[in-house]
């Protein structure tokens, strides 16, 4: 009979990038698999959900639940996770804040269905109309599928989280010092999120690069320029999440050459919009006749600045007025 | 049903709009009890994010009044605020939060009368749109 702790992993709505960041552990894995069993992973491994329902409650350590909440299904077994589970990590930035799936609330149920199953040209000539329903009678069977919500949320919306891991996917470095914290019991309080607490640009290395009067006066998206490898986005007139951005990531798009679109999320008690919103307008230079030209270099800042956390705007999601 | 009666927050700032509100009182000047004052010391101090809460947490309309272009007590906060607050328009339009619930304007010191005016079309405004309610899940504070 092994002692080694139990560990899980779960994905909700989400890429599987964040599994992608437990295989690119590499050889580590096998430090992490000598240390812990893992005995839940559908990704991975054949274990099923009467798996999880047999084990007696708080019978994994630690279960690294990925993915934003937007099915009954989701919901359900992230419930089911948190009875079996003694701590419970919000694994990536769709858990964490809703992630890319998120920007679905920016769009309505009825719109997203209407676009996937009806108007879209490469599904909508069979002429059926067809949408996803919750139930189904097909012969002599009645068939379910999850109900897909409203808005999608993000996990501690639907359950207590223990600790945050955000990231788009996580690195695995976090991911193995993560591992490494939980099996040594030396754990930050409760609730925290795995990372410092500044902005992205504190640890940046263009930093010094950007001037001490920062300002813009036009916007150019990255494949509008050759950006200087060297020198500030913002300086260069290129939107980067940076400052309203947590840092943690060891910044591997800035060292791409490729602005920081935010996937760690805003810092303790901030909301990314509002932050970015107010970073942006102390910095965009130019008088009240040519701000509207300014902006629209940048089209879509709901989509920019809540990239990866819209389900943790504090404007919530978009109101739905067909479906009240 | 009872009549509707909104809320709205109204940051005003020291130097001309809280006193461009005083001056309404003082003139006799009527505006609707709807309207909270709020005084900050700039409108470039009104943090989006504050604004943003006020709504959360039940306000039906929100306005920002601070001093006109070149009339900054600290020279540009005024500027930087209709900077944010163009980019935060833009933000509420796509979240599906009418741009009618949020004002940015000007009031000096001395307009007692367009601070009343400011203050009744806003009211008038926000009661045409009906109660904002935020949807989404939205009981927790952002938790990272």
């Amino acid at each position: 009979m092994t002692t080694k702790p139990k560990v899980g992993f779960y994905w909700c709505a989400s890429c599987g990038g964040c599994e992608e960041t437990v295989v690119d552990l590499d050889e580590k894995v096998l430090d992490v698999v000598a240390a812990v069993d893992i005995v839940f992973w559908p990704c991975a491994m054949d274990f099923k959900y009467e798996d999880v329902e047999a084990m007696p409650d708080g019978a994994m350590a630690a279960c690294f639940i990925n993915g934003a909440i937007r099915t009954g299904e989701q919901e359900a077994v992230a419930k089911l996770l948190r009875k079996k589970s003694a701590a419970v990590i919000a694994f990536g930035s769709c858990a964490c804040m809703g992630g890319i799936p998120a920007l679905a609330n920016l769009t309505s149920r009825t719109e997203i269905f209407r676009r996937s199953y009806l108007s879209s040209p490469t599904v909508g000539a069979d002429g059926t109309g067809t949408v996803p329903q919750k139930s189904t009678v097909k012969g002599p069977v009645q068939l379910h599928l999850p109900d897909l919500y409203e808005s999608v949320l993000k996990l501690d919306d639907v359950i207590d989280v223990d600790y945050y891991l955000p990231g788009c996917p996580p690195t695995p470095d976090l991911l193995a010092t993560a591992v490494g914290a939980l099996l040594s019991g030396e754990l930050p309080p409760p609730k925290s999120v795995l990372l410092p607490d500044k902005a992205l640009c504190a640890s940046c290395d263009r930093n010094a690069s950007k001037p001490d009067n920062l300002t813009v006066t036009q916007f150019k998206r990255i494949y509008q320029i050759k950006a200087d490898p060297e020198r500030c986005f913002l300086a260069q007139g290129v939107l980067c999440m940076g400052p309203a951005t947590r840092d943690g990531c060891g910044y591997p798009c800035i060292k791409g050459n490729m602005p920081c679109t935010g996937c760690f999320g805003p810092m303790s008690g901030g909301d990314q919009g509002a932050r970015m919103t107010a970073a942006l307008g102390g910095i965009i230079d130019v008088g009240e006749a040519q701000l509207d030209g300014v902006l629209s270099g940048m089209p879509d800042p709901a989509g920019s600045f809540y990239r990866y956390s819209m389900s943790a705007s504090l404007l919530g999601s978009i109101r739905k007025g067909d479906e009240a | 049903m009872a009549e509707f009666v909104p809320k709205i927050v109204a940051f005003v700032c020291n130097w001309c709009s809280y006193a461009g509100a005083d001056g309404a009182g003082g003139q006799k000047l009527t505006y609707p009890s709807s309207v909270k004052l709020i005084r900050v010391m700039c409108s470039g101090r009104v943090d989006p994010q504050t604004v943003m809460e006020a709504f959360r947490e039940g306000a039906d309309g929100v306005m920002v009044l601070g001093c006109h272009p070149g009339d900054c007590h600290y020279r540009s906060g005024n500027m930087k605020a209709q900077r944010r607050f163009k980019i935060f328009s833009m933000l509420l339009s796509q979240m599906g939060i009418e741009n009618d619930r949020f004002l940015l304007d000007w009031v000096a010191a001395g307009e007692g009368k367009k601070f009343a005016e400011v203050a009744n079309r806003m009211h008038e405004q926000v009661v045409r749109l009906g109660p904002l309610s935020i949807r989404g899940k939205v009981e927790r504070v952002v938790a990272v």
